[in-house]
């Protein structure tokens, strides 16, 4: 059976194009890898190159033929041994092309999370503190609480390393790594020269061959100079290998604003990471938390965005004394009980949150106060069971409004809790401009508790 | 030994001086490793013209690389090379597989988008990865493999075993600044790291001329201190000779090593490209005077080693191969909807 040479597609978009010319004729040899013919689309010209030997046996498409479709049959070449006579039966022949294999309607996703319009149900909770009574407390600063995290996890893993720019030497450009040198010696504690997009891809690739990079930035201003290897070489990995590579690391250092550093220094990465499926995204506000998730990214197999907050660092709260304490992912944390409002935040939005919420307690208005803790994947039972019962909710970010944490939850919790809501949820962020550098303008580009109290009132109707 | 190795760095730092030549230094192969570059290379050849074929019919879609013309330089460096050692590349990844022993079928049903693809076809032409074979992709972000590929030497180092990490990127490649990023850390720490800058001439459509200002690529790692050469990436005996020099200076501790394989891809960058930047002269003259598996076939037949009956039968046989993994491509059924769905994250267990 003679073989049949097909209108190829020379682009993902090609429907059709012109044969402009036979570069072969009728009774030709042809060998593998030979120019046969040349076609044009609307883009190119483009030679088509045999992939089979044999004989050009007849051409079936003249040279100046336009519109010619594509797997449309061009030409049938002989194979060794055949003659003319085998060519009526396949000129005859239907082109065997397979059709392309995406169908013309597209499959429903089924599969997907199911997005209702009625409320959802939620199962009964246990309302068990995370922390059992009389656990011992010891006070430590965020920054002591992430030390401690790391050391504990590299004394219980071997493949645990970090590295980063004055990680070791200098002891942590923000002193978070203190101590770690001495204990871990210079092959678990590395400085890297200033060269984020490398030591963010060379851990990446550590990470897929099996260790469990720590990456701290110094800032995560800086880490968009590694935001393609976070992205395209980390979060989407596992997906593209059909779930063969995974990538367990953790991306760590402060986010958001500091105090005076202006427009490149101060920007808060939440929103942009939580959109990126394959990526864990957290952000703690107390040292409690700071320990127990940065323990759980270093354990997790997957790539985690921690983002902490320079502030924050000094701030001292009580953390468990205890052996191996784990805060889990996609858990957030009810911080303050309330009836009236929800207020959500996580990181030093909290800040804001619990301060208007005493505020707001005095002139009776209780508000519950959650800490989302995780950003991706966020923890909407816990949003959604507050929301249920007050009615009300009030979100507060230092980020930018637009696409931010707030827009996601305003908008889940009107896809899914819409007959519950007694108002409109609120937000409160960060405002839509640059940092400014001047002490009053970097004042009123941030959220404060006036604001978080104003839309309370607003939310509750009690102005 | 590589007496050029020392001597790598040192050539650039003598600046204006000769340029040192291509290295045409080659091992000589028996009969075995003859026929086992042949083969490996007709199998890269016979596979990309079916996958060309098959872009042709709407079989394949978005972008699709094809390796044909430079089979000589992942068949030399793989015989090289020994279990354990790690490979990563670009998108032009379809040889780099085939070489690493993954089976044809599941790089093929990749391409197709098929269930039995090594990605369950989520991840297409450019995004494919066999743990098992230490094959780690499969880029789409040129130059991104070599960070990660210094990651993986870097891995090595670590657990100071004295696997090495082979490295691809292209000319284009050598460009970006991570690469050198990449350079400064490999020489730093002095990571097992092979970077093999596969020079084809052009970047898509921009020769080496118009991109670069120094076109000696092999002393890009000059300014760290690592060696490099030029090596005659169509004689798949210079790549392995260059191969063996480069593994054992960094299985031997002694850090990263750059060889530039001066090679040329016949077609365009990718399916869709045209190549209007270069003469047809120029790619006939290479095909004709340089072509890698005419090279060694040539000589097969005049050493007496092989007949043409000999090789004829090799061909059938990988064209058997190759036509399998076509057929299978075609009808292994595309992924189940359920799959949109995962490999997204691990689920936690803590």
């Amino acid at each position: 059976m003679p073989i049949q040479v097909l209108m190829p597609a020379l682009s993902p978009t090609m429907e059709e194009g012109n044969l402009a010319k036979w570069v072969k004729q009728e009774g030709d040899a042809i060998a593998i890898g030979d120019v046969i013919a040349e076609i044009e689309t609307d883009k190119a010209t483009m030679e088509v190159e045999a992939v089979e030997e044999g004989t050009l046996g007849k051409i079936m498409v003249p040279e100046g033929s336009e519109g010619v479709k594509v797997n449309s049959l061009i030409a049938l070449i002989l194979e060794e041994g055949e003659d003319a006579s085998a060519l009526d039966a396949a000129a005859s022949a239907p082109a065997v092309a397979a059709p392309a294999a995406a169908s013309e309607s597209a499959p429903v996703a089924d599969a997907a999370e199911p997005v209702p319009a009625a409320p959802v149900t939620l199962d009964d909770v246990q309302d068990e503190p995370e922390i059992p009574e009389g656990t011992p407390m010891t006070s430590l600063t965020v920054r002591e609480a992430l030390r401690d995290a790391m050391s504990e996890e590299m004394r219980r893993d071997d493949r645990v390393f970090v590295m980063g720019e004055e990680v070791a030497q200098y002891q942590g450009a923000y002193k978070i790594t203190q101590g770690m040198l001495d204990e871990f010696g210079s092959k678990r504690v590395i400085d890297t020269p200033i060269t984020e997009h490398g030591f963010t891809g060379l851990a990446a690739g550590a990470a897929m061959a099996g260790l469990r990079p720590i990456v701290e930035f110094m800032t995560f201003n800086f880490a968009m100079q590694a935001i393609d290897h976070i992205i395209n070489s980390s979060a989407k990995t596992l997906y593209m290998s059909g779930g063969q590579i995974t990538n367990p690391i953790v991306f760590r250092g402060a986010n958001g604003a500091a105090a005076r550093v202006a427009a490149q220094h101060s920007q808060d990465y939440s929103a942009w990471y939580s959109q990126v499926p394959g990526l864990i995204v957290m952000q703690p506000y107390t040292a409690a938390d700071a320990k127990g998730m940065l323990k759980a990214a270093i354990r997790s197999e997957n790539p985690v965005v921690f983002l902490e907050n320079e502030i924050l660092y000094g701030h001292s709260f009580d953390v468990p004394d205890i052996d191996d304490h784990i805060v889990p992912i996609g858990k957030a944390r009810i911080a303050r009980k309330g009836d009236d409002v929800t207020i959500i935040s996580f990181g030093i939005g909290m800040t804001y949150a619990l301060q208007a919420a005493e505020e707001l307690a005095k002139e009776g208005i209780n508000a519950e106060v959650i800490d989302l803790r995780t950003l991706r994947p966020l923890d909407m039972d816990t949003v959604l069971r507050s929301v249920i019962k007050t009615g009300r909710c009030v979100t507060v970010e230092e980020g930018w409004p637009q696409c931010s944490i707030s827009s996601e939850l305003g908008f889940r919790i009107m896809e899914q809790a819409f007959d519950y809501l007694d108002a409109p949820v609120a937000r409160v962020t960060g405002k839509d401009v640059p940092m400014p550098y001047a002490a009053n303008l970097e004042k009123l580009a941030l959220p404060n508790v006036g604001e978080v109290i104003a839309a309370v009132k607003a939310v509750t109707y009690s102005a | 030994m590589p007496a050029s190795a020392s001597g790598g760095a040192q050539k650039s730092a003598a600046k204006g001086g000769a340029r040192p030549a291509v290295n045409r230094t080659i091992v000589e192969f028996d009969k075995e490793q003859e026929l086992h570059a042949y083969r490996e290379m007709l199998l890269i050849r016979r596979f990309e013209e079916k996958a060309g074929q098959m872009y042709g019919m709407g079989l394949i879609g978005g972008f699709c690389h094809l390796y044909i013309g430079q089979e000589a330089v992942v068949v030399g460096m793989q015989m090289a090379s020994k279990e354990g050692d790690q490979v990563i590349t670009s998108y032009r990844d379809h040889g780099h597989m085939l070489v690493c022993g993954m089976e044809p079928k599941g790089v093929m049903a990749e391409l197709t988008g098929r269930k039995g693809g090594y990605s369950k076809g989520k991840g297409g032409s450019m995004h494919m990865f066999s743990r098992e074979k230490n094959f780690f992709g499969g880029h789409g972000i040129v130059g991104a493999q070599v960070a990660l590929g210094t990651g993986l030497a870097f891995a090595n180092h670590y657990r100071g075993n004295d696997n090495v990490s082979m490295i691809y990127f292209g000319d284009g490649a050598s460009n970006q600044g991570q690469v050198y990023e990449s350079f400064n850390m490999a020489k730093l720490w002095d990571l097992p790291a092979i970077y093999i800058i596969e020079n084809n001439k052009y970047g898509m459509g921009t020769s080496v001329e118009r991109s670069s200002s120094n076109t000696d690529l092999s002393e890009r790692g000059a300014s760290f201190g690592i060696p490099g050469e030029q090596v005659d990436g169509m004689d798949v005996r210079a790549v392995m000779a260059a191969a063996e020099r480069a593994i054992q200076w960094a299985r031997e501790g002694k850090g990263p090593y750059i060889l530039e394989m001066m090679t040329y891809r016949y077609r365009g960058h990718s399916m869709s490209d045209p190549a209007k930047y270069r003469s047809k002269d120029e790619v006939q003259k290479m095909r004709n005077d340089h072509d890698p598996i005419e090279q060694v076939r040539q000589r097969l037949i005049d050493a007496g080693l092989a007949s043409e009956a000999d090789l004829k039968a090799i061909d059938k046989e990988i064209r058997a191969v190759v036509s399998e993994a076509a057929e299978f491509a075609q009808t292994d059924p595309e992924p189940d909807e359920s799959e949109l769905w995962t490999d997204i994250v691990i689920e936690e267990t803590l």
